[in-house]
């Protein structure tokens, strides 16, 4: 059987006083792909920085665990250095610091080894290859006037390179033309492994179309109201989040 | 006449100009009297017009009043500076002759090393003393003078008394008035006509007895289509008593020459640092300055570059690490006096646990010089929310013919940033460093490479224990 990797218990969680998440159960194992979906503002960029342990975020109620281990108050590094990797949907742009050298960074903390320098560049560049990123970008400045396809490639780029355990996808595919789309999902298709989880978070399906998902949830108003497998998509498109609220029993 | 300002408010007055009071308040005070510096003087062995020099600025001195503008010198007990100390030794040309407890303070800040590895030439100041200078016989061969500023007085008279204090003279602030009556140690370097120093020079000065002051004198001469980089490194262990740092640095950078002038000031957080520093840049010469100041508790210091011969060209490169008891009030002076010159001006200061860091400029440019270019962009970046930044950019431009730029930044670090560099795994402190050394990295880039690497090691150090 396979093991957990995330599970989230009966989750609240709120910002400045306002409840975002409302009792929200979560499981997933390692091999697995599961995509949340869900009407604006239902909560899901909230779910992912929680996840993360943005300060922002309060816990109120219920724990977060990875691999057993309760991280619920585990700093956001901790949670990085534990395999937990959160794509952004709006990458913060950090000048002066190019993308090679923030990624032999970043690699070398996770991995509490040192990097060396060639080697690690050399397998950069077959990432980015595999990728069709313009090798010039490991020399440009982390996100800083990038397009949002561009930093999109970025978050893909980075998730190769530190390879963790659950890679959390927020808004990964919006704002991205037909090809972008298309080198994002190869990318995390050579990501995904039986050793490793997904979690997609979208309000549209495109990258789904060359991604299997084992499990589909909507989440609508701080919880999950549904769960199910890819034929859940399909209905979604045909009725809408709003009938999903009628299935909720709301 | 065009006057821009951007933020906050204007500056009342140019940078070096002071209040004079007109009044010829001549006083003998505890602290600095007729006899010290005569006897000062004395010790040095200087010639009549020296000793003459001298009194003249402690008139002025005594003359002037405290600057009116900038960070608050209140804590300067002038009455009681101890304005000379000199060291238990005379100047050595080898390292071994150096005694043992000076030499392993310059051991430990790497500068014999340094010497060793990357610099033609070295001279190390012990309090008011230099203790060490040396260069290599292939820039003796040259013609490159590189010597301590007594022993200049007394070699190359003619020329000393032709350029000492003309750029800087003593009426110009009350600091250079005090610089002028007490002055010891300094370099003075003169590159020939054509002589290109491809290795640093390197002056290096250390501050060792609490209460007192320093007051080198540095004067280089590159002369026509000469080029040359001078580093100069400065620190001093911390005392509880206010120590006070006024030099002073005149250039002279001729006809097609280029000097570039680099200091990584790191003084004690004790340290009152009210340097004064000119360039006079003579037609299509170049003049570079490279400036880190991390250290002090109060600093006043603004480079100017005097543009004044055709195509002149001057680029200041600046960074300041204002942290907790430190108000670092610095930035540039260009005067543009002829056509055809540019100006880039280059600022990023940083501010943490309840620091100052204050960017202050003056661009001018002259009703003759048409056809000028200048650039100016600062940012300021605040740790945290008890810290203070301010940007006091003037400019006063007297011809219509010419086009500036100007770009002004202030802002608090991205609490996003931070949680975007957490989620790759960097702690907060590693996440804050890395954005710091992102945000000066236009000015590291222009560091020869040990002055980058000891600048990254000063933002971590600055950097450590700053969460709370």
């Amino acid at each position: 059987m396979s093991k957990l990797l995330l599970k989230v218990q009966n989750l609240h969680a709120s910002v400045e006083d306002k409840v975002i998440i409302k009792g929200l159960d979560l499981q997933i194992n390692e091999g697995e792909v599961h995509v949340i979906m869900g009407p604006n503002g239902a909560g899901k960029s909230t779910l992912a920085n929680i996840i993360m342990g943005h300060p922002n975020y309060k816990v109120t109620e219920g724990s977060i665990y990875f691999e057993g281990e309760d991280i619920t108050e585990a700093r956001t590094d901790e949670r990085a250095k534990k395999g937990l990797f959160l794509s952004f949907q709006a990458p913060e742009e950090i000048s002066g610091i190019t993308m090679e050298n923030f990624m032999r960074s970043s690699r070398a903390v996770l991995s509490g080894e040192e990097v060396k320098a060639y080697a690690f560049h050399k397998e950069l560049m077959l990432i980015m290859d595999e990728l069709q990123m313009d090798r010039n970008y490991a020399v440009r400045h982390v996100n800083a006037g990038f397009s949002g396809g561009e930093k999109k490639k970025s978050e893909i780029l980075q998730m190769l390179v530190l390879n963790p355990k659950l890679a959390i996808l927020d808004e990964t595919d919006s704002g991205l033309d037909v090809d972008a789309v298309k080198t994002v999902s190869s990318g995390i298709n050579q990501f995904k492994n039986s050793r490793n989880a997904i979690l997609i978070i979208t309000h549209n399906t495109k990258i789904l179309d060359k991604l299997h998902a084992d499990f589909v949830h909507v989440l609508m108003d701080g919880k999950i109201v549904k769960t199910g497998g890819t034929a859940l998509i399909d209905q979604i498109y045909e009725t809408g989040f709003a009938s999903m609220e009628s299935i909720s029993g709301k | 006449m065009e006057k821009r300002k951007t933020f906050v408010k204007d500056v009342d007055r140019t940078l070096y100009d002071m209040k004079d009071t007109g009044a010829d308040s001549y006083r003998v005070s505890k602290g600095l009297t007729k006899d010290i510096v005569a006897e000062i003087s004395a010790m040095k062995d200087e010639p009549s017009w020296m000793l003459e020099l001298r009194l003249d600025s402690l008139k002025t001195y005594h003359s002037l009043s405290m600057p009116e503008w900038g960070p608050s010198l209140h804590e300067l007990d002038m009455d009681n500076l101890i304005t000379y100390v000199r060291p238990n030794t005379s100047l050595k040309e080898n390292w071994d002759e150096v005694p043992g407890d000076i030499k392993s303070t310059f051991e430990r800040l790497g500068i014999p090393q340094a010497e060793r590895e990357a610099l033609a030439g070295v001279g190390a100041q012990y309090d008011s003393e230099v203790v060490y200078h040396h260069i290599k016989e292939e820039m003796i061969r040259q013609g490159v003078v590189y010597t301590d500023m007594e022993a200049a007085v007394k070699e190359y008279e003619p020329m000393i008394r032709e350029y000492f204090m003309k750029l800087l003279p003593a009426k110009t602030h009350k600091f250079l008035a005090l610089h002028g009556a007490v002055w010891s140690g300094g370099s003075f370097v003169y590159v020939p006509q054509g002589v290109d120093v491809k290795i640093p020079l390197q002056s290096y000065f250390r501050f060792n007895a609490p209460g007192a002051g320093q007051f080198e004198h540095t004067l280089i001469i590159v002369d026509k289509g000469a080029k040359l980089h001078f580093i100069e490194g400065c620190s001093a262990p911390k005392y509880n008593t206010v120590n006070l740092h006024a030099g002073a640095v005149e250039l002279y950078v001729r006809e097609g020459a280029s000097l570039r002038y680099s200091t990584i000031e790191n003084w004690s957080k004790n340290m009152m640092n009210l340097n004064s520093k000119m360039a006079l840049v003579e037609k299509n010469a170049n003049m570079e300055w490279v400036s880190g100041t991390f250290g002090s508790h109060i600093t006043m210091l603004y480079p100017a570059s005097v543009l004044n011969g055709e195509g002149a060209k001057t680029e200041f490169t600046g960074v300041s690490f204002a942290a907790e008891g430190q108000n670092l009030d610095t930035g540039t002076k260009v005067v543009h006096a002829a056509p055809h010159t540019s100006s880039i001006i280059n600022s990023r200061s940083i501010s943490k646990g309840g620091g100052v860091a204050v960017y202050r400029s003056a661009v001018s440019v002259l009703p003759q010089a048409h056809h000028v270019k200048s650039a100016v962009s600062c940012e300021s970046l605040m740790l945290d929310s008890v810290s203070r930044s301010d940007t006091l950019p003037v400019m006063d431009i007297r011809n219509d013919e010419v086009d500036i730029g100007h770009e002004a930044k202030i802002g608090r670090i991205s609490e996003e940033a931070i949680f975007y560099l957490m989620t790759r795994g960097l702690d907060e402190i590693e996440a804050k460093a890395m954005i710091v050394r992102g945000f000066v990295e236009p000015i590291t880039k222009e560091l020869p490479l040990e002055y980058a690497v000891e600048m990254n090691n000063l933002i971590s150090m600055e950097l450590e224990g700053s969460i709370g």
